[in-house]
This record gives C-alpha cells, sequence and structure tokens, in this order.
C-alpha cells in the first residue's frame, strides 16, 4: 500500500491530483493526442468547472478522472489513491466508492424504478436490505423526488430524471460527484434547478468537477478552468474553496443530504 | 452484491422483452421436450418388441423346414421329402442322451380351418401338437380340461380353443365344453378353453384351436403329413445356445448331412430377443440423437438471443460499470439470465414431454425413461451455461468508456 498511499495526510490531501498527464489514442494508423502533460489539482469541497470546445479534451479528461480511463503517461491521484496501480476490480470498487457520476444524457437503468436506480450503487458496493433502502430514500428526498420513488426513467421529465441521476450519484457519499454537461439536455428551468442543486451538494462538504460548454453553468462554480489541445490554457478561480458557492440559494432539501452524509461518515 | 439481487436484476432483463424470452425459451422447450417424448417413443417400442417375444417364450427354439421360412436353397423333388421333419426327428431330439438340455420337443402341424358352431363360422388357425406345446407356448387352459398324450395316441377329436374363437363362435353365457364344433369337415369336441394371450406382431394368439397332431393328420392334413415346424423347450434360457447346438447335431445326424447344410431353420428365441433388443435400443439412440440436435440448436437459440441482448444493452452495461459493478457481477447478472431462460424452457420441456408421452404415438405406447428426463433438463441448465457464457464474457469485457459511448 505504500506506493499507492499519497505522502500527505487524508484530510489534507487534494481530491483529484493529476500531473503530466498525457492520453494518447489510436484511430487506426493516426495517433491522436488528447491530453498533452496536462497538470490539475482539485482540492476537498472545491467547485470546477471545466469547459473547452469540443476536441480540447474534455470528455477524455473527465474519463480519466473518472476512472472509465488510464492515463498513457503521467500519474494520477484519486483521493489518496494511485490510480495505476489498480485492477479493473479495484477500479470498479473506486468507481463505485469515490465518485459518483451524473451525465448528460442522465443515464439511468431503463424500465427501473427510481428507487432501484438510486439503490444500484449501494446494492454493487455491497449495501444490504434496510439501510440501502433508507439511504436510498434519503437520496432522493434531497433532490425532492419523495413522490416519484416507483416511476420509471420513461414516465419521468428530463429534470426528474436528472435529479434521480444526481441522487444516484450521492447516495454513496462520494469524495467526488463528476457531472458531465448535466444540463446539455435540459431546459432553462430544469438547467437551474439541477445547478442548485449541485450548488446546495458543494455547499455540504462535496468536491464537484462539472464540464460544460455553458459560461451560464460554469458560474456556479467556485473555479473555472478551461481546456485547449489537450492542455489548460485558463485557471481561474472565483471563490474560496472554503467559503459557500457563489450562487447558492436556500431551498429545501439540504437537511436530510447534511443528514445522509453525516451518517455515512461516522458509520 | 449479492446474487440474489443479480438474479433479480436477470429476470427483469428477462422480462423486458417478453415475446423475445418466450421464443427463446421455446426453442429449448421443443428441445427438451423432443428429448423426453421420442426417447420414450423407443423405449416404448422396445419395450412392446420385448413383451412379443418373451411371450413366444424366452427358452424355446424353433426348428422350421426352410420352405415354411421362405430362405435358402430351393427344395425339390427327393430332397424335399429329407427336408421334412419327422418323427424320427422328434424322437431324435427327444432322446435325453443326445440332447440333454432339452427339455420338451413338441411337434407342430399348422393350418388354418373354418370353425363352425351352430351356423357360427369363424377362420383360425388350427394347431396340431401334444400337450408339451402348451407349456413350451405358454398356453394356459382356463376352464374345462386340457390335452393328454393318452389324447395323442388315441387320435382324440378333442380341441382346446382360444379367446377369440371362443367369442366367435359361442354366445356369451354358453359353455362351450363338451360342444361339438366343426372344423373343415370334420367334426372335435371342445374339451378345454385356453386363457387369453394377446397378439404376438401381427398375430392373434387367442384365434387358435390346438388339437392333438395325430387327429389333424387323420382329419385335415391328410395322414403322411409332416410337421411344420418344431417347438424345442431348453431346460434353462442360459444354455439355449448349447440346446440348439444339440438340436442342430441330431438333425443334422438324422438327415445325413453337415450342420452347415441343414435342410432346417433354427431359430433361438434368446437370439431373436437380444437382436431385437440391440436393434430397438439403436432406434432409442437414434431418436435421442435426432432430439439432441434440436436441444442444441435450441441452446444456440439462447446464445444468439444473449448476444442480441448485449448489443442492446451495451450502454446499460456501460452505466452499470461506471457506477461500480465488477465484472464478475456482470458477467453472473447475464449468465443468470441466460440460465433461467433455458431453465424455464427445461422445465416447460419436461412437462410438456411428460403430456406428450401419455398419448399412444403410432401404435406405440411411450415409456418415459426417467434417465432422458434427468438428462434433458440437466443438458438444458447446461446449454444455458455453456451458450450464456460467451455473450455474457462479452458483456462483462466491455470497456465502460466504450460501452457508454455505444449509442
Amino acid at each position: 500500500m505504500s506506493e499507492s498511499t499519497h505522502p500527505v495526510s487524508p484530510a489534507k490531501r487534494p481530491v483529484i491530483e493529476l500531473r503530466r498527464v498525457v492520453k494518447t489514442y489510436y484511430m487506426g494508423e493516426v495517433e491522436v493526442n488528447a491530453l498533452r502533460g496536462l497538470s490539475l489539482v482539485v482540492e476537498r469541497g472545491d467547485f470546477v468547472a471545466v469547459m473547452g470546445a469540443s476536441g480540447s479534451g474534455k470528455s477524455t479528461l473527465m474519463n480519466i478522472i473518472g476512472c472509465l480511463d488510464v492515463p498513457s503517461r503521467g500519474s494520477f491521484w484519486l483521493d489518496g489513491v494511485d490510480v495505476r496501480t489498480l485492477d479493473e476490480e479495484s477500479l470498479a470498487i473506486v468507481r463505485n466508492r469515490k465518485i459518483g457520476f451524473v451525465f448528460q444524457s442522465y443515464n439511468l437503468i431503463p424500465r427501473t424504478t427510481a428507487i432501484a436506480n438510486v439503490e444500484l450503487p449501494l446494492a454493487y458496493g455491497g449495501v444490504k436490505g434496510r439501510d440501502r433502502r433508507a439511504r436510498a430514500l434519503s437520496a432522493l428526498e434531497s433532490v425532492g423526488l419523495s413522490d416519484r420513488l416507483e416511476h420509471v426513467p420513461s414516465e419521468m421529465s428530463g429534470g426528474q430524471q436528472q435529479r434521480v441521476a444526481i441522487a444516484r450519484a450521492i447516495v454513496t457519499n462520494p469524495s467526488l460527484v463528476l457531472a458531465d454537461e448535466p444540463t446539455g439536455n435540459l431546459d432553462t428551468a430544469s438547467s437551474l434547478e439541477v445547478m442548485r442543486l449541485l450548488s446546495r451538494l458543494n455547499a455540504t462538504g462535496r468536491t464537484i468537477v462539472l464540464i460544460t460548454h455553458e459560461a451560464d453553468i460554469a458560474s456556479f462554480a467556485k473555479r473555472t478552468v478551461r481546456l485547449r489541445d489537450g492542455n489548460i490554457i485558463e485557471d481561474e478561480r472565483h471563490t474560496a474553496v472554503d467559503a459557500p458557492p457563489p450562487r447558492l440559494e436556500p431551498g429545501p432539501g439540504l437537511g436530510p443530504l447534511i443528514g445522509a452524509a453525516v451518517r455515512s461518515s461516522t458509520s | 452484491m449479492n446474487w440474489l439481487d443479480n438474479l433479480r436484476i436477470a429476470v427483469q432483463g428477462a422480462n423486458s422483452n417478453k415475446l423475445r424470452s418466450a421464443l427463446t425459451t421455446l426453442g429449448v422447450l421443443i428441445g427438451v421436450s423432443a428429448v423426453i417424448i421420442l426417447v420414450a417413443v423407443g423405449t416404448g417400442s422396445s419395450r412392446a418388441v420385448e413383451a412379443r417375444i418373451q411371450a413366444l417364450g424366452t427358452n424355446t427354439i424353433t426348428v422350421l423346414s426352410r420352405g415354411h421360412f421362405g430362405r435358402g436353397p430351393s427344395v425339390t423333388g427327393t430332397q424335399s421329402q429329407a427336408a421334412a421333419l419327422t418323427l424320427a426327428d422328434v424322437q431324435g431330439i427327444s432322446n435325453p442322451s443326445q440332447a440333454p438340455d432339452v427339455q420338451s420337443v413338441s411337434p407342430v402341424i399348422s393350418t388354418s380351418e373354418t370353425a363352425t358352431y351352430k351356423g357360427a363360422t369363424t377362420t383360425a388357425s388350427v394347431i396340431g401338437s401334444t400337450p408339451s406345446y402348451l407349456t413350451a407356448d405358454d398356453y394356459t387352459v382356463e376352464a374345462g380340461s386340457t390335452l393328454t398324450s393318452a389324447d395323442v395316441a388315441n387320435r382324440a377329436r378333442d380341441v382346446l380353443i382360444g379367446q377369440t374363437v371362443l367369442s366367435d363362435l359361442f354366445a356369451t353365457g354358453t359353455n362351450p365344453i363338451g360342444q361339438s364344433i366343426q372344423l373343415g369337415s370334420s367334426t372335435f369336441q371342445v374339451v378345454g378353453v385356453l386363457a387369453t394371450k394377446g397378439t404376438s406382431g401381427i398375430t392373434n394368439e387367442d384365434d387358435v384351436v390346438i388339437a392333438p397332431y395325430t387327429a389333424v393328420q387323420d382329419e385335415l392334413t391328410g395322414e403322411a403329413s409332416t410337421f411344420t415346424e418344431l417347438l424345442v423347450q431348453g431346460k434353462s434360457s442360459n444354455t439355449l445356445d448349447l440346446t440348439a447346438t444339440e438340436v442342430e447335431d441330431i438333425l443334422a445326424a438324422q438327415d445325413d448331412t453337415t450342420v452347415a447344410d441343414l435342410p432346417f431353420t433354427v431359430v433361438n428365441q434368446a437370439t431373436l430377443l437380444s437382436t431385437a433388443q440391440s436393434t430397438s435400443s439403436t432406434l432409442t439412440v437414434l431418436l435421442g440423437a435426432v432430439a439432441a440436435i434440436s436441444l442444441l440448436v435450441g441452446g444456440i437459440g439462447v446464445m444468439n438471443i444473449m448476444l442480441v441482448t448485449v448489443t442492446e444493452r451495451t450502454r446499460e452495461i456501460g452505466i452499470r460499470k461506471a457506477i461500480g459493478a465488477p465484472k464478475r457481477v456482470i458477467l453472473a447478472q447475464f449468465l443468470y439470465e441466460a440460465v433461467l431462460l433455458s431453465l424455464l424452457g427445461g422445465a416447460a420441456g419436461v412437462a410438456i414431454g411428460l403430456i406428450g408421452s401419455r398419448f399412444r404415438i403410432d401404435g406405440v405406447q411411450p415409456v418415459v425413461a426417467p434417465y432422458s428426463i434427468a438428462l434433458a433438463f440437466g443438458v438444458s441448465i447446461a446449454v444455458g451455461v455453456f451458450f450464456g457464457f460467451y455473450p455474457a464474457n462479452r458483456a462483462a469485457s466491455l470497456r465502460p468508456i466504450d460501452a457508454l459511448r455505444y449509442e
């Protein structure tokens, strides 16, 4: 474990630490350098918006941070764990415990109720029975969907589906919530609702990395990182890491969320 | 993830496209029920053949003159005289010092006559023989008295009648014992009634009249007539081959020839039985093999559908992997689904197979072989595992990043 444990003490170590990461794809004979020596550190509690045009490498970055892909070169520490040293089984565990995904196209399991979708990461993590149900209920309550438990995705609006996805992302109490253009398929009202929800999550101490190409959506974050051609060209902080997110509005649903976070971190 | 959760997901998966799942199970269902029914038909027909041969008696040897068997070199002129089965042959075979393994030998003259009683007529096969014939050919006397050696010696016009002859000639409730019937133009007296014996192949063994062979010679076939066959009963079914050799040696000596040139055919019932058994077991294997192919095709159907399912649900697999499903859980999920389909097909196939085996098929009453149920059901599960593994492994090996990108 000495190899894969970060030298800095757990409380202070960053959630994400990328050092000179290179990612090279081969599309047939052609070599594509999606990331060219990118370095990025994200502290605990930060809310980072990653922006860039398509082809800038932001999807590749997202895949690497989400442990869906591994860097060709360079190092990546996620919450103190050196991801390069992990085998497939361990990567699955890391994705389950440390990362919560929110996708542009919601990516809920079709024909499966909201509650079952939210329970799924817990089931894969080995949480059983009543505890699992209670945590899933609490997560759905925190996104304001207590009345949609038994609805399947096709019976819900895009905004509702994305809120279920957020509940699923946070139910395992991960170190990092990774949102890949979460508002890309939503109308303005639903987009605002989702962003308010993410702001509130960040206010409770959760680290969020948001990928977007909309400036308005990025303005919810504390820090904006711009990519071009596989490297960071601009890294701008609007708000301190330990300050509340810039566009936080008070709203319902915060209570149970904090409660859930406290319960699962003490258990 | 506990297996029960995963099983629930698998059930949901199979349930999400009911028609397709039903059609997939149908393939396995047909395979399994075909195995059960066809093996049952094979077993049933082999039982039927065995029963017919058992009814002939397994410790008997039949000596037929070639003309009756319709095989061998054609016999003409003086040779035909030599080829006849005579009383001398009977005496030779019944000599215990020459044939120690022979229990009894019964000369048989068979013919067919019209039997008449008070205006009722029927055509019956008339067998002229000795009392030992009854034991050798498994006839028992149900009512009245049996034939005796004295009847043979006295050339008594006494007959035993079979159940079919009884019902054809006599009205229900009439006591046939002591009544006189006409066979051809001769009068015989009924002394006993034979118990029912059923059919042997195409022959109705109850449509029979048994009389002393001496009386048959006198009245029906002519005094000089030779025997159509000799029915030899061995002491034990185990030494029947030995008995047959003894009989052949005696006949060869009597006719002054070698066993190879013997103008008679010696039919050993035990050989007949084992030949029939091996024929019918070949039939069963053949039927089973045809059915097994349909089970295999059903299995390939499962694999085909699972491959389609995996392709169709690539994105779902990506999502599951992204939220932390390990490879083995995905593998198990799709394997469960495949096994579930084949298991349902197998169970339904067993039910259909059992129902189907209750009906007579082409005159054969199928006999369900328990091993065929276990085999077919076991194979259907194995088919699910075997043919489900490749698609499941393909699903489990998908890279989440590719799976998520899949449209």
